[in-house]
């Protein structure tokens, strides 16, 4: 684990710092997946504290946006009669768009704060060193295994978001917008083509990257004590929200240039 | 055998050490003292590699370990056991996960040879029976001790105390002393005990190092730290004495 000195340089400098070891925390990572030991019992736990302890908040959220998203644009295309569209702009938006992105966000939030907050806990109580000193590699024990976690558990949850927001917009428009359930169902079973699956579960994986890492990354910089884990914990969230934001920005002009429709 | 060869490190514009020396002969308790800040702990990290120095040779049985990479360390580590300051327990395990983590990460021994090997170092540090327990229902002299057990598990040739007794009572402080000479004689490991407590260090010490202006100023056995006439090392122990 290299790490480089943050003297008293200005913000500029501590930024390329950060991202420099960022980057190298990047590679190490994956490069840990592909030696011995495997640690596999770590991954599992990993995934149900990740995965399964983050389904109930990505239910939440997905559900009610999907609800929030027919309601917002059925009365408003409604006036131009284009209601039966509905099913077609929920299911896009939320495989697309909304289920990618919220499902990180509420996982950055619950996830990449609790990684940070784990291991910055461990780093200023000497938790780290300690497990450096017994010859283990603490990339590899902690950073590798939440990678792995967050890699197979965020398209997953991903895509059970799109599902409940899906469902959550058909609920609507079947009660209160009034449209019918095999019209709804077809519409949105056309509309889907296979790159918008393809865009939608591309973006977890890029999405699980940013959590993992830079949860994992400012929680083995932390220094500082309790004070040093509060801060380290409030800009993993900030800081993997806003990657959240560019790099959804990103691919979707990535996903433009490839298929060109999006 | 450990030998510290000019050995310099800074901290930003702090220059701690600059320029120890050391040997620390096989079977040797070797008791590093100094002032706050003196960089006592900082050797420690620096022969563990936990830190890198800036400039100096760290030689470990014969192999300079000094530009090592953290793969190359791991066969060194694995010989030693370091038990810090504040214990460093794991807080998301027990005692028994704690005491055989090296054994689970470094060797093919069945849960049942695990569970004999905890049981036997924890009865060492006189701790049978907490197996089951969290780090953070322990007091602090328990949690010194299963640290102790945990370095003590892997049976490492050399063992770094960073200030075994800082923060326990008088009592608790003579039980870590009395485990650290009854280790030295019973595992016939090699030492380096980083102390404040004089009481302590004569009591665990075959030989002293006082670090003073990031250098080795005095270097010998305890009855020479005793006879020193150097003004610091006498107003040193005045005050151990003072307090004690």
């Amino acid at each position: 684990m290299r790490k480089i000195e943050v003297r008293h340089g200005g913000i500029l400098e501590k930024g390329a710092i950060h991202t420099y070891e960022l980057f190298r925390l990047t590679i190490d990572s994956v490069r840990y997946m592909f030696t011995r030991p495997s640690y596999f019992d770590t991954i599992l736990e990993q995934m149900y504290q990740i995965g399964v302890r983050s389904l109930s908040i990505v239910l939440l959220t997905c559900f009610f946006t999907g609800m929030v998203l027919a309601l917002q644009t059925g009365y408003q295309i409604a006036r131009f009669g284009a209601k039966v569209y509905i099913g077609v702009v929920v299911a896009l938006s939320m495989v697309r768009e909304l289920g990618p992105v919220l499902t990180a966000l509420v996982v950055a939030g619950r996830v990449g704060a609790g990684i940070a907050a784990e291991l910055g806990s461990m780093q200023v109580t000497e938790q780290i060193d300690a497990m450096r000193a017994m010859a283990t590699n603490p990339v590899k024990k902690l950073v590798t295994t939440r990678l792995i976690a967050l890699l197979i558990m965020l398209p997953i949850l991903t895509i059970i978001g799109d599902i409940v927001g899906i469902v959550g917009g058909m609920l609507i428009s079947l009660y209160s917008l009034g449209l019918d359930f095999s019209f709804y169902k077809s519409t949105t079973i056309q509309a889907l083509a296979l790159q918008d699956i393809f865009t939608g579960l591309a973006k977890p994986v890029v999405f699980a990257f940013i959590i993992a890492l830079v949860g994992c990354h400012l929680g083995l910089s932390t220094t500082g004590g309790t004070e040093g884990v509060g801060k380290s914990t409030t800009m993993s969230v900030v800081t993997s929200s806003i990657l959240i934001f560019l790099f959804d920005f990103l691919l979707v002009k990535i996903f433009f240039l490839m298929f060109e429709t999006g | 055998m450990i030998h510290l060869k000019n050995i310099h490190k800074s901290f930003g514009n702090a220059e701690v050490l600059t320029g120890v020396d050391m040997q620390i002969d096989e079977g040797q308790t070797m008791v590093i003292l100094g002032k706050s800040g003196s960089g006592k702990s900082v050797l420690l990290k620096l022969i563990l590699r936990l830190m890198s120095a800036d400039a100096g040779t760290i030689i470990i049985d014969d192999e300079d370990t000094t530009t090592f990479t953290e793969e190359q360390m791991v066969p060194v580590r694995k010989k030693m056991g370091m038990l810090f300051q504040s214990a460093a327990l794991f807080d998301s395990i027990n005692v028994q996960e704690n005491v055989a983590y090296m054994l689970r990460e470094h060797t093919g021994m069945s849960n049942r040879e695990i569970e004999d090997r905890v049981e036997e170092v924890l009865s060492f540090v006189q701790l049978s029976g907490v197996q089951e327990k969290m780090p953070s229902d322990l007091s602090g002299g328990m949690k010194k001790r299963v640290a102790l057990a945990r370095a003590l598990a892997f049976k490492p040739r050399y063992l770094l105390y960073d200030e075994p007794t800082t923060g326990l009572d008088p009592l608790t402080a003579k039980t870590i002393n009395e485990l650290i000479r009854n280790t030295q004689e019973a595992h016939d490991v090699t030492s380096i005990v980083v102390t404040h407590d004089l009481i302590s260090a004569f009591y665990v010490g075959d030989r002293f190092a006082l670090i003073r202006d990031g250098v080795v100023s005095f270097s010998g056995t305890p009855d020479e730290f005793k006879a020193s006439t150097d003004p610091f090392i006498v107003e040193y122990l005045a005050c151990g004495r003072e307090y004690n």
